[in-house]
């Protein structure tokens, strides 16, 4: 069981190709272009949900920021759809590899904070150090302050990763422990399949938030230096 | 069995049975021949089930099945040992 329990996560390869890059491509085979006025429901459905949440998403931005608009769809959309299609039973999900998400967060971070340097550099500057800070505090400060800056990618990619492996762990666990429960005591088995039902129903919720929250963060970040 | 319509412009259902090696060699295999064929089975699939007036669940789940059959299909050897068996 020990070494079944982390095999799910380990880079998928039949017959020694690595066709980890169509698992990463097929999300964008559920996404058809709309092509005309009115589209069929599937496409309706979908750009109705863009629009919702791409309203509320960018109403805080100014000008600059929303050329961003794109980007942070597209981010919003891929890691939600990823992680949803990682529930399905034997699936891969490329968000659980740490590689992936470090890939992702670190350069629309840099990217944000580059264009804060550019385009406001005093007032990129000026964030380092909160107003109203007692004269002696401010070397330490400052160091904090640097390093609260640049533990933010860190924080972006191990957050969703550790969120959607934890997630897939647990569902493993429960289910296997529901299976071996159901010969040595019916009623703990219903109880663990109920505690199953719950956590799937959560990790649903999870998909998608943690997509929402990753794009949010980054969103705020940009919201700081544009 | 030579037929007056030649092998090569015969859709699959009319050519005959002799004839199968024949026709299957004649076909596209090039890179750009693979990629129309993909490319005409995926039209196919979705102006069938997707990009129809009231297209129903059926058509997305259908892919979905797909989805995990080929993820189980591609894990079958870690699954095997996860039988039901007496003895491993």
């Amino acid at each position: 069981m020990n070494e079944n329990l982390f095999a799910s996560f380990a880079a998928p390869s039949m017959m020694g190709l690595p066709i980890v890059v169509l698992i990463v491509m097929f999300p964008s085979i559920l996404f058809p272009t709309p092509s005309r006025l009115i589209n069929n429901r599937l496409i309706s459905i979908q750009q109705w949900l863009i629009q919702l949440t791409s309203k509320q998403m960018l109403a805080i931005h100014n000008q600059k920021g929303r050329t961003w608009a794109l980007m942070l769809m597209s981010l919003i959309l891929f890691i939600g759809s990823t992680n949803l299609l990682g529930l399905l039973p034997h699936s891969f999900t490329p968000t659980t590899q740490l590689s992936m998400n470090l890939g992702m967060a670190i350069p629309l971070w840099a990217g944000t904070v580059i264009t804060g340097f550019r385009y406001k550099t005093k007032v990129s500057l000026a964030h380092f150090l909160p107003q109203g800070t007692p004269l002696p505090l401010i070397p330490m400060l400052v160091v904090i302050e640097t390093i609260s800056l640049f533990i933010q990618p860190m924080a972006l990619a191990v957050r969703l990763t550790a969120n959607i492996t934890a997630g897939h762990l647990l569902i493993h666990l429960i289910g296997g422990a529901t299976l071996a429960l159901i010969n040595i005591s019916a009623t703990t088995a219903f109880i663990t399949f109920i505690i199953l039902i719950l956590l799937t129903i959560l990790e649903f919720a999870v998909a998608l938030i943690q997509a929402y929250v990753f794009t949010l963060l980054v969103s705020l970040y940009l919201h700081d230096n544009t | 069995m030579a037929s007056p319509v030649p092998v090569k412009e015969k859709k699959l259902m009319e050519v005959k049975l002799g004839e199968l090696p024949g026709w299957i060699l004649m076909r596209d295999f090039t890179p750009k021949g693979i990629a129309g064929a993909f490319q005409r089975g995926y039209y196919r699939y979705y102006n069938k089930y997707i990009n129809v007036k009231k297209g129903g669940v059926a058509g997305i789940s259908m892919v979905l099945a797909a989805y995990v059959l080929f993820n189980y299909c591609r894990s079958y050897k870690e699954l095997k040992h996860e039988r039901l068996r007496k003895y491993h």
